[in-house]
């Protein structure tokens, strides 16, 4: 294993992320406190609590999970298609690295991103609400397995992307919409019949109700179809990885 | 000695079918500066691609060092530096950092001091801890070729390294490209700067259409395809050439004060002696004599088209 490459591809990616720190970090982070004036003081103060929670509390898992899926995947994608768009990724090819061990370079990287942002997220969220994590392991292994799922996820779509707007469209148009209709600002039961069902096939929703088990054992589905669900999600986006790298799609001619 | 690079009946079609490498045997010694001369889209930035990973080949092999690129990948791209044709630089980053990471995706250590010579010997080290963006286009290029350079490489390749750059700095690049093989890395140059080939490269290959039409040293290709001309400038008006010259090839210029005589370096005897005795019996008398070789430019168009 070429350690050093990967380190190399490791440090120049969160170097990146602290050059530009205001915009890595503080946009989430101002995002989020517009969700929690909004939805946790101006509209949840009018909310019952949501199984025994109050609604401020109730959404921080959500908009924890939403955060990292937004930052993993947009950093992953952009990470690698910046070196196709400015010809650079031409060094990765011919080094004496394989694509494994770029993969963990830059997806490790952009995984870190997104758990660095989750944390300030979550501790920006303290000033707003009470909070306090029943299983924070648990809450930690979701984190991880999210950020690195939605890194790959990322990953691909950066290789298949040959343009910005290709960059864009996924995550506008596919990603956006699954996360505000997981559960992120609801519990599934709050929604009436049709939507309860459909709500089911979404999977971010065992994703956000996984994570929100580990803060108050309060969940749409069992912990453990969450885990489940997040580890088929991973499984997927792990054989799309290894058959791109595999077939050279959308990387060499 | 075992060649440095030793490509066996390389093949590369596209998944469109489009054929671009047709069979190319070619041999590269360590130590030498080599140019591949063709014309655009004859296979050169594919043979390229293909030795250093870029390009999947379709049949054939092609080693380094020894190392097989496709059963050996990592071995075999370690010896290799690259500089591609088109400069391709992260602008936000510094050339240092620039170069402390591929020293690093090539698995080598850092070593500032080692870098720090890169740099000094390409006139970069001022510019160290300036962004990318901030250089002009021969900086950007010389940092291309620190990046190459900075995990020690015995073979460089350089894909057109003055395609589209100013006179001066063209000079100056043939410059570092001399002082990197008296260092003795062997260097591997594509170009269809024709002057560039035969002032840089200790054997040239002519590659066109796929294929590798000839290789030889640079001398002896000049000397084995040169047709020279010899300007004879008259001291008085010639009507017309004598019939006592017609076996020579000679053409009367439109002023009637030149004649200019055309021979093969090829050929055993060039004639001129003879010709010049020829002149003088039929009463021609000479104020001046002017040679010119033809360049390799016209080598290389007679060779593609005698190949062709």
């Amino acid at each position: 294993m070429n350690w050093l490459a990967i380190k190399s591809i490791y440090t120049s990616e969160m170097k990146r992320f602290f050059r530009t720190l205001s915009q890595s970090i503080l946009s989430p982070v101002l995002s989020t406190v517009l969700y929690f004036v909004v939805f946790g003081a101006a509209i949840g103060g009018r909310i019952q609590e949501v199984g025994g929670i109050s609604y401020g509390a109730f959404i921080v898992p959500g908009l924890v999970m939403l955060t990292v899926l937004q930052q993993a995947l947009s950093n992953a994608s952009f990470g690698i298609y910046f070196p196709k768009f400015t010809g650079t990724i031409f060094e990765l090819f011919t080094a004496p690295i394989s694509f494994v061990e770029i993969l963990i370079g830059y997806v490790g990287a952009a995984a870190s991103k997104a758990m660095i942002i989750a944390f300030v997220i979550l501790a920006t969220a303290t000033f707003f609400v009470d909070l306090h994590i029943i299983h924070p392991f648990w809450a930690l292994g979701f984190l991880v397995l999210t950020a690195v799922s939605f890194s790959l996820l990322g990953f691909i779509i950066g290789i298949w992307a040959s343009n910005f707007e290709q960059l864009q469209i996924i995550p506008l148009l596919v990603v956006t919409p699954l996360v505000f209709l997981g559960g992120a600002f609801y519990t599934a039961d709050m929604l009436p019949g049709f939507w309860e069902v459909l709500v089911k096939f979404n999977p971010v929703l065992y994703l956000i109700s996984g994570f929100r088990w580990s803060f108050f054992e309060v969940s749409d589905v069992p912990v453990g179809v969450s885990l489940a669900a997040i580890s088929i999600f991973l499984v997927l986006c792990i054989s799309a990885v290894a058959w791109i790298f595999k077939t050279g799609w959308r990387l060499k001619q | 000695m075992a060649p440095i690079i030793s490509i066996k009946d390389l093949t590369k079609t596209y998944a469109s079918g489009t054929p671009a490498l047709d069979a190319v045997n070619l041999d590269i010694e360590e130590g030498e500066i080599i140019a591949l001369l063709g014309p655009n889209g004859a296979g050169k930035t594919t043979l390229i691609g293909a030795i250093c990973g870029m390009v999947k080949i379709t049949s054939g092999t092609v080693s380094v060092g020894g190392c097989d690129v496709e059963r050996d990948p990592r071995k075999a791209r370690a010896q290799i530096g690259l500089v591609p044709q088109e400069i391709a630089l992260d602008i936000f980053e510094t050339v240092w950092n620039s170069v402390k990471m591929t020293r690093g995706l090539f698995g080598y250590k850092p070593d500032d001091a080692y870098l720090e010579g890169i740099l000094r010997s390409l006139s970069l080290w001022d510019k160290k801890d300036s962004k990318n963006m901030e250089l002009s286009g021969g900086m950007k290029r010389r940092v291309m070729i620190a990046k190459a350079l900075s995990h020690e490489p015995k073979v460089l390749f350089l894909d057109e390294p003055t395609a589209g750059v100013d006179v001066a700095l063209r000079r100056d690049m043939w410059e570092v490209v001399r002082k990197l093989r008296d260092a003795g890395v062997t260097i591997i140059l594509t170009t269809h700067y024709i002057e560039e080939a035969e002032e840089m490269a200790d054997r040239i290959g002519v590659i066109n259409s796929g294929k590798i039409l000839l290789v030889e040293d640079t001398s002896t290709l000049m000397q084995s395809f040169g047709l020279k001309t010899l300007k004879l400038s008259l001291t008085e008006p010639l009507s017309d050439t004598p019939s006592t010259l017609s076996n020579y090839d000679l053409t009367l210029s439109d002023d009637k004060m030149t004649l200019t005589y055309s021979y093969d370096t090829r050929a055993e005897r060039t004639g001129i002696t003879r010709m010049i005795s020829d002149l003088a019996a039929a009463g021609i008398s000479v104020r001046d004599l002017e040679s010119h070789q033809s360049s390799l430019e016209d080598v290389f168009l007679t060779l593609v088209e005698e190949k062709a």
